[in-house]
């Protein structure tokens, strides 16, 4: 009964009209997605051809095949070496991220220092400075260490978005949990992470879940900081690919596909608590 | 953005006297807090009060030539300079542009998706799964694909779609190349990405309002219209304020997308350059660090003044209620 209300009520539209429009945006969301995982597997001349670039015929490996031809040697670079270069710079920044950024947002939610105040004040004016803003002055400070990897992750480990989406999460858990901890003796990193993060996984997966996406597409910072073609990750490597002359849009989409496919595999496994957790710390704030 | 979320902290924070108790240890709170607050103030903080002090000076890279204080003439420049403040007040108004269209648009259709995947329907989970995907394609990749979509002449995507659906009476048309179109292309690009980002967000706050304010409101036979704007859009007040406000500093960030299509010479330059694309071309590609430099701080100070506006309507507004 409730359920059926429940129902009723949540939606403006009739059964019909609402498939319609799901179908429809359904389509819209979906339809270069299906381009890319097709064009990817169809004869390179074929993936321009209109809407006849949607019929799945012709199927081989053939461009991934090419792509790891064609990235075989030390001047053209290595797949694995790009992919290589994307995983580590990201497990840097997400494990690194998730460390420091909760480190501080628990100073700043549980504990009286003094200076606390103010530093909460820089923080949240912080969150509002983007790094486009600061991405040229870091670039001429920091081009003597321009092609390597600690570079491309350094700048991105503490977010003051991050601490803040902490610093809040932190705040909404009783604080009686901790006492008891205390009690027993633990200190505050010992409790952290004994009793509070155990508690704060929605606030974990959060910021891992949007620190991991943004640093998988990072792009700006390689541009103005990498030119080894050992040392590029997969956004920029896809960058220069795609301006090849002529460019070659079975390879590249091949390439592409290589680039999405793990996120959008996990992605497809974790859907349900990916969106829980996302919608969850909107609505915290 | 930010205030709206700290006042929602104070008031799930605990009173402060229970706060007190836990606070023994003085010292471990600055210690805990030390290593994100350094990398902070290295990389966010000191390049910030960097790209000031740069601003007043002639600074390029690699150059043989000693960094010469010249004061404001940067900013003059951006002003006056016909070669730079053209191309500049260009990219300011783009700015503006895609902000104007992309904030109420998206969010908008943030909402009615919200609204669409919410329920229990069957084969939602498939509906919701499709809708969710663009969210995990970076934008170098977005740049990728839609740059096929959008391809000049009959072998684009969507020039073959629009030649079947009129029967072959609408020509190809260049979407990206034409100065026309070139501007509203990106946005669609650019919200087909991130849209369902903010779908999740207000989905989170559909959710969360309280069921009995429906069955009150069916029980004073409130129409699905009338309960819409009375009971769903105040419950969610908050969130889509949080969601508008997101999207406008983001929408000013606006620059992969824009870049990479550049580099490809797929696109019309002048009606889609940002402000970013401009701190960056004129920085980096043509080695101009303190003019680059001086941009960005008027692109921070805009971006400011947006924030700030925004936050004061968004509070005048809060005291009306």
């Amino acid at each position: 009964m409730t359920r059926v209300r429940s129902i009723k009520r949540s939606r403006l539209l009739s059964g019909t009209g609402r498939y319609a429009l799901l179908v429809f945006f359904g389509l819209i969301f979906f339809v270069p997605v299906y381009y890319l995982l097709v064009g990817s597997l169809r004869p390179g001349d074929k993936v321009l051809g209109g809407l006849s670039a949607l019929v799945p015929s012709d199927l081989s490996l053939d461009n991934y095949a090419g792509v790891f031809n064609r990235f075989s040697n030390d001047t053209t670079g290595y797949v694995w070496q790009f992919a290589g270069v994307s995983l580590a710079v990201t497990a840097m920044v997400v494990l690194g991220g998730l460390l420091v950024n909760s480190l501080a947002g628990y100073a700043l939610a549980r504990m009286k220092w003094r200076g606390r105040n103010i530093v909460l004040l820089l923080v949240t004016i912080m969150t509002i400075i983007p790094f486009e803003a600061v991405a040229l002055p870091l670039y001429y400070m920091l081009s003597g260490q321009r092609n390597t990897l600690y570079v491309q992750a350094l700048p991105f480990l503490a977010n003051a978005f991050s601490i803040f989406l902490f610093y809040t999460y932190f705040l909404s858990i009783p604080v009686e949990v901790e006492e008891a901890a205390t009690i027993d003796g633990a200190g505050p990193v010992r409790t952290l992470f004994q009793v509070v993060a155990p508690m704060s996984l929605p606030a974990y997966a959060t910021v891992a879940i949007l620190t991991f996406l943004g640093q998988w597409g990072q792009y700006l910072w390689p541009v103005l900081m990498i030119t080894d073609t050992k040392l590029r990750p997969l956004p920029l490597e896809l960058s220069v690919f795609q301006n090849a002359q002529p460019p070659e849009w079975g390879p590249v989409l091949a390439f592409g596909v290589l680039f999405v496919l793990p996120v959008l595999v996990v992605f497809l496994i974790f859907q349900r608590s990916f969106v829980a957790s996302v919608a969850s710390s909107g609505v915290k704030g | 953005m930010t205030l709206l979320i700290r006042s929602q902290a104070e008031r799930t924070a605990p009173p402060a006297r229970r706060r007190r108790r836990l606070s023994s240890h003085s010292l471990m709170g600055p210690v805990m807090a030390a290593p994100a607050l350094i990398l902070l103030a290295v990389f966010l903080a000191i390049p910030f009060l960097g790209a000031i002090a740069m601003s007043f000076y002639r600074l390029q890279l690699n150059s043989t030539r000693a960094p010469r204080f010249i004061g404001l003439e940067q900013y003059s420049r951006l002003f006056a300079d016909p070669d730079i403040s053209a191309a500049f007040l260009h990219s300011l108004g783009n700015n503006f542009t895609f902000a104007a269209v992309v904030v109420p648009v998206q969010t908008a259709l943030a909402l009615g998706l919200a609204l669409l995947v919410n329920g229990k329907l069957r084969g939602m989970a498939v509906f919701r799964t499709m809708f969710f995907m663009p969210l995990v394609f970076p934008l170098a990749l977005v740049a990728v694909v839609w740059r096929l979509i959008f391809a000049r002449d009959d072998h684009g995507l969507l020039n073959s779609a629009i030649s079947l659906f009129t029967g072959g009476s609408v020509g190809p048309h260049d979407w990206l190349g034409s100065s026309a179109t070139a501007m509203g292309a990106i946005i669609v690009m650019s919200i087909w990405q991130s849209v369902s980002f903010q779908m999740i967000i207000l989905l989170g706050g559909l959710q969360a309002v309280p069921h009995d304010l429906y069955e009150a409101a069916s029980l004073d036979r409130a129409g699905r219209w009338s309960q819409f704007l009375h009971v769903t859009v105040p419950g969610i007040r908050n969130t889509l304020i949080f969601v508008a406000l997101l999207t406008t500093v983001f929408s000013f960030r606006l620059f992969d997308q824009v870049y990479l299509l550049g580099q490809s010479g797929s696109v019309d330059i002048e009606s889609t350059q940002t402000m970013m694309y401009q701190v960056i071309t004129t920085g980096y590609d043509q080695n101009n660090i303190g003019q680059g430099a001086a941009m960005a701080v008027v692109f921070l100070v805009i971006v400011t003044i947006v924030a700030v506006i925004q936050r004061r309507l968004v509070r005048q507004e809060g005291s009306i209620r």
